[in-house]
Formats: C-alpha cells, sequence, structure tokens
C-alpha cells in the first residue's frame, strides 16, 4: 500500500486533470456535508414548530 | 409466526422511530469509515490508468452516485407498491425521506459525469441514451417531490407519488442497459459479475466508495424519516410522548 504520488503539487494537479477531478469530488462533498445538516436543522425548526402546537392545543382543552 | 409478528412491528412508525434513531450513527460511523479507506486507496494508492490518466478518479465518485441514484429509485418504487397494496403508513413515509437524497445521487451523477465527459470526450453533455435516461430520472425525483408536496391530504399524496414512481420505474432499467442497447459515447460498464475491467485496487477503491455512499444514504434518509413521522404522527399519543421528552 505505497503512497503512488511523489509530491503534494503533483497529487493537486492530478496528472492536468486537476479541476475535473477536483471539481467532482469538491462538489460532492459539499453537498455530502451540507445535506445532513440541512436534516438536522430541519428536524429541530419542526421539533420546537410541533412543541408549540402542542402547548397551545393543551391549553385550549384545559 | 415469530417473524411476522416482528415485520408488523416494525412497519409500525412507533416502533420504528427509536430504532431508526438507534441505527443512524452506526450508519453514518460506517460511512465514514468506507469512506476514509475508499479515498485512500483511490486517491492515494491507486495507479494511473493508462488511457485515462489521472483523470479516471473520478469514477470514484461518479459510479457510487449514479448506483445509488438508480438504486434509491427502486427502493422507493417498493414502498411505493407496498403502500398502494397495503395501504401502510410508512411506505408513503419512506418514500419521501429517501427522494431528496436520490435527486441529490442523480445531480451528483450528471455534474461528475459532465466533468469527466469534458476531458475525455471534449464535450460536457452530448444527448446520448445512457445520459439523457440519467437526466429523466432527476427530473423523476424532481417531479415526484413536486407532486408530494402540492397535494396537502398525505395518504392521497402518497399515492399519487407511488403512482409516478411505479410508471417512473421502467427508466431505470433504460438506464442500466442503455450502454448496451444503443451506441452511446458513454463507455461501458466497469464491473461485471463474471470479470471486471478493473484492476483490482480500483475496483476495491470504488467497491468501498459504493459501502460509504450506501451508509450515507441509510443513515440521512433515516434522519429524514424520524421527522416525517413525528410530524405526520403528531396528533398521537406516542409523538406527545416522543415531543415532551425532545429538547429543542
Amino acid at each position: 500500500m505505497t503512497i503512488y504520488w511523489n509530491s503534494l503539487g503533483d497529487f493537486l494537479a492530478m496528472g492536468g486533470y486537476g479541476l475535473y477531478v477536483w471539481g467532482s469530488f469538491g462538489l460532492t462533498a459539499l453537498i455530502m456535508a451540507i445535506e445532513p445538516i440541512a436534516v438536522a436543522r430541519h428536524r429541530k425548526t419542526t421539533i420546537s414548530r410541533l412543541k408549540r402546537q402542542l402547548r397551545a392545543e393543551s391549553r385550549t382543552t384545559e | 409466526m415469530n417473524d411476522r409478528f416482528n415485520l408488523y412491528k416494525f412497519a409500525s412508525p412507533a416502533t420504528f422511530y427509536p430504532l431508526a434513531g438507534k441505527l443512524i450513527p452506526w450508519f453514518a460511523t460506517a460511512s465514514v469509515v468506507f469512506g476514509l479507506i475508499g479515498l485512500y486507496i483511490g486517491m492515494l494508492v491507486a495507479p494511473t490508468d493508462f488511457q485515462q490518466g489521472e483523470g479516471y478518479r473520478i469514477i470514484f465518485i461518479h459510479v457510487p452516485a449514479s448506483w445509488m441514484s438508480m438504486f434509491i429509485y427502486i427502493v422507493m418504487a417498493f414502498w411505493a407498491a407496498i403502500g398502494l397494496a397495503f395501504n401502510t403508513r410508512l411506505s408513503g413515509m419512506m418514500a419521501q425521506a429517501l427522494a431528496p437524497t436520490g435527486a441529490l445521487m442523480a445531480f451528483l451523477s450528471l455534474w461528475t459525469g459532465a466533468l469527466w465527459g469534458k476531458p475525455m470526450w471534449g464535450t460536457w453533455w452530448v444527448w446520448d441514451a445512457r445520459l439523457t435516461s440519467e437526466l429523466i430520472l432527476l427530473f423523476l425525483y424532481i417531479g415526484y417531490m413536486a407532486l408530494v408536496a402540492s397535494i396537502d391530504d398525505p395518504r392521497r399524496a402518497d399515492k399519487a407519488g407511488g403512482l409516478l414512481l411505479l410508471v417512473g420505474v421502467v427508466n431505470v432499467p433504460i438506464i442500466y442497459f442503455s450502454v448496451k442497447w444503443w451506441n452511446t459515447l458513454h463507455q461501458g460498464s466497469s464491473v461485471n459479475l463474471s470479470k471486471s475491467s478493473m484492476a483490482e485496487v480500483m475496483l476495491w477503491s470504488m467497491l468501498l466508495m459504493a459501502l460509504c455512499f450506501w451508509m450515507y444514504s441509510i443513515a440521512v434518509a433515516f434522519a429524514r424519516v424520524r421527522t416525517i413521522m413525528l410530524e405526520r404522527e403528531r396528533h398521537t399519543d406516542w409523538v406527545k410522548a416522543e415531543l415532551n421528552g425532545e429538547q429543542a
């Protein structure tokens, strides 16, 4: 399992395909980081909204 | 007998909700571990490709994203069929929870494909069978989400969305076999059960990345379905008890 690259510069250049390779991996990483955050945030706002509604309901029935 | 009982039990949102909550960290961890090993092998260890140079490394995300975009759609169509046949509550929620992730996978498949096509074919896009059918898959995801969002009654939304999913599922084999059925610019499949055209390190990396994407999709869909369950079952006792326990 030896590392294929000779230098960090080689690795980043990707043999001239740097723009295409890092453009692919970059956007994929970004989306896979943002989606879980968006899901967690949506969950938080939904829970606080539902709790508000629940409190309002119990007040009207009392 | 026992198996039957368990299946019915987990088909109920009240039992599936805590189970999904317990499983999410495991799937998330598995995704990160598979991803790190897959990236290490694919980006640092694997040698160059004799035809495509270093540009071929896009395959390590292009193929997993494409596989997941098709697989998630099939799973959604499966839930749609269950929902339409047995009128189960959980199935519609599952399909809805998977849709955004499936759409993102289809988008990533097209995006990475365009970035791969430009240096290899000299064009970002061609209207050939493989690319066009994958674009239709993205539109099916978007169409499903728009349709479900436009209908207020969730049970009716599930039925309409389910029908769209079932009709659209014919597109999946078209995507898969398009490179065989038509003469396309897109290369044939790199992985085959009998023989593979890839070197072993590259194949391992791709499979690890596919597992990473798979575990990721399950973790995100489980997290999303839990929120959908709270929303849809908000009038039930179990959700009320759950909300009292949640701090937000």
